[in-house]
């Protein structure tokens, strides 16, 4: 099933749509919450990583006309926030469904059930790891340790965290989550 | 079970003490009623930073990071003095260990112990700022700690002039945004610094030059919990709470993941042996499944075997027996489970959250990867089982920049040196073998 090691940066992103690309503003509350993390840190440069993610929270994911818009909030060069934002895997690079579904694959889920949980997951979405549903309801990633190993095989939907699933219960835990 | 207040007289689980998990965190009203802040106006009313400097390097209070290095000797190299300039205390609150949970409990039920903690660290090595770098899917420890904090504030343990004394400390906590190579030290403060978290290179050591180039101590969240408990009960007290089961002093947050019956974690005397994690507080393996294999605290340990389960869980005693202790959380593996799928698995998240930054690291965790998976379909070549144990050389301490691709050949040569025939078993000429063996007789 999982033949290949799955990053963001791998995946293929969708082709440009025929629209021209509408110029990219912030918000007046991305803005001020962007201003607001300038505070906490001698060097703006620091907030960069929080100002991708405040821009993720409002939008859901963060575009590439944004990021030259962000780096001058900033005040680094778009080229260096584009470095930053392609390398932290919480930092979603092409749009995602409403509901963001990280299935942890480490070890201790890895001795629980991880294998099954992950084949329930796919069967029942319809999508492989790093996939959106077409309704964009949910998108399935796996991710690196959740640090709750003691209720494996474990799972986080949205800032939620589930555990154990087994994969009966798949199903019926997704219809919380419209 | 409640751990709190009079529960525990004797203070035998000072981390875990006020832990109430059905009640949630205490407040800060709540958190001084139990003695909370008490070490922080102790450390700042009767004793001068060198001073808890010295109490806590008597302590030996060693890393719970998982590298074990004294914390004590650690603030040490930081240079003090009234022309130090800006100096920083980061809290490495970025739990992504495979196996290990122990943080997150101790953030998510005690926020304010790690606030307090904070603060005295900062006093001790009169740091300006602190940041607990937080990861970013713990949005429950995030928000309490904040919630902490603004508290803290508005009582005046943060901010200018602390308790009214000259030190003043501003704190904040930093949400990471994944990626596990922040857990190392330099490369968490690269991110700290909103750049790539590539490691840097060491010396200069970050208690010289870290954060913004200033002088920089970074600390895990249960090393810093110890430090208030030290300063108010004294070094003795705390070299005694390991109840002479350890020459390392204090109680360690175990725990147990994988097939058992009842994973968790605990606080307990460090030097507790693994059997007692497992048979005791884990109630033993699940299904009536033997042991097969353990792992003594992370990813990027080396396993052990059922024989070691008697040793002391501390750093010197399992590093005797080719382990770590790392971060003392086991993860137990049953007799019905490969150890190839296992390795395959840890090998795996390595090589995904490989940095990149250098070549032996960015490309030979993939090929080992690669390796392990035809073993795993048993289409394992005989000189392949040669090249997985050049790997763990080619990948080892002091071939790459940091230590991320040697934790991950740990794992894989013990795999190699104890459960080899499980590797031999995934040849591809086994199951030609196999497979004639298992043919039936031809039918005359």
């Amino acid at each position: 099933m999982t033949d290949t090691i799955v990053k963001l940066a791998d995946l293929v992103k969708p082709a440009a749509p025929n629209s021209p690309p509408q110029p990219f503003v912030l918000s007046d509350e991305e803005r001020h919450e962007i201003e607001h993390e300038l505070e906490h840190y001698p060097d703006s440069r620091a907030a960069s990583i929080e100002a991708l993610k405040i821009v993720q929270k409002h939008r859901g994911w963060v575009c590439d006309e944004a990021i030259p818009v962000i780096a001058a909030a900033v005040n680094i060069s778009a080229a260096d926030l584009e470095g930053v934002a392609t390398f932290y895997n919480l930092i979603f690079r092409q749009p995602v469904g409403r509901h963001v579904i990280k299935v942890c694959d480490s070890i201790s889920c890895h001795l629980t059930g991880y294998d099954e949980l992950r084949d329930s997951l796919i069967q029942t979405l319809g999508v492989r790891l790093g996939g959106t549903t077409p309704d964009d309801r949910f998108t399935l990633l796996p991710i690196c340790c959740l640090g709750a190993c003691d209720r494996g095989a474990c799972l986080m939907i949205d800032d939620d965290l589930h555990g154990p699933v087994e994969p009966a219960q798949v199903k019926a835990m997704l219809e919380a989550y419209k | 079970m409640s751990l709190r207040s009079a529960a525990d007289p004797q203070f035998q689980r000072p981390l875990t003490r006020l832990i109430d998990r059905a009640a949630g965190p205490l407040d800060l009203q709540g958190f001084e009623a139990e003695n909370g802040y008490a070490g922080l106006k102790k450390a700042i009313k009767e004793l001068t930073p060198a001073q808890v400097q010295a109490i806590v390097k008597d302590a030996n209070l060693r890393g719970r990071g998982g590298a074990g290095f004294p914390a004590g000797v650690k603030w040490s190299l930081v240079p003090m003095g009234p022309d130090a300039g800006e100096k920083y205390l980061v809290c490495n609150a970025d739990e992504m260990e495979p196996g290990t949970f122990k943080d997150r409990l101790l953030m998510e039920q005690a926020p304010h112990q790690l606030i307090e903690s904070m603060i005295l660290v900062g006093y001790a090595i009169q740091a300006t700022r602190g940041y607990i770098f937080l990861r970013g899917e713990y949005v429950v420890a995030a928000d309490r700690l904040n919630k902490a904090l603004k508290e803290a504030r508005a009582a005046g343990y943060v901010g200018k002039n602390v308790l009214g004394g000259e030190w003043s400390f501003e704190l904040f906590v930093h949400t990471g945004a994944g990626r596990y190579i922040c857990g190392e030290e330099t490369a968490l403060i690269n991110s700290l610094e909103g750049r790539r978290a590539n490691p840097r290179a060491k010396p200069p050591f970050p208690q010289l030059a870290g954060l913004w180039g200033r002088p920089t101590v970074v600390n895990n969240v249960e090393t810093l919990m110890n430090v208030p408990h030290i300063v108010i009960n004294g070094a003795d007290w705390f070299k005694g709470l390991s109840q002479g089961k350890s020459k390392d002093a204090g109680t360690k947050m175990y725990g147990c993941s994988g097939r058992a019956n009842k994973p968790g974690t605990w606080e307990l005397p460090i030097g507790t042996t693994a059997r007692e994690l497992l048979e005791v507080h884990a109630g033993g393996m699940r299904d009536g499944k033997k042991l097969k294999a353990w792992l003594p605290g992370g990813a990027s340990t080396d396993f052990l075997l059922p024989e070691h389960l008697d040793l002391a869980m501390d750093f010197d005693t399992i590093a005797k027996a080719g382990s770590r202790m790392g971060t003392g959380l086991i993860a137990v593996v049953a007799e019905d489970q490969s150890i190839v799928s296992a390795v395959r698995n840890l090998e795996e998240f390595f090589a995904r959250e490989s940095c990149g930054w250098c070549t032996p690291c960015r490309d030979g965790l993939p090929w080992s990867v690669k390796i392990l998976r035809a073993f795993e379909n048993g289409q394992g070549q005989v000189e392949d089982i040669e090249v997985l144990s050049k790997l763990t050389k080619w990948l080892g301490p002091g071939k790459t920049f940091c230590a991320h691709a040697p934790g991950a050949m740990e794992p894989l040569q013990s795999a190699l040196k104890y459960f080899r025939h499980e590797f031999e078993a995934g040849l591809a000429s086994a199951q030609v073998k196999a497979a004639e063996f298992a043919k039936p007789a031809v039918a005359a």
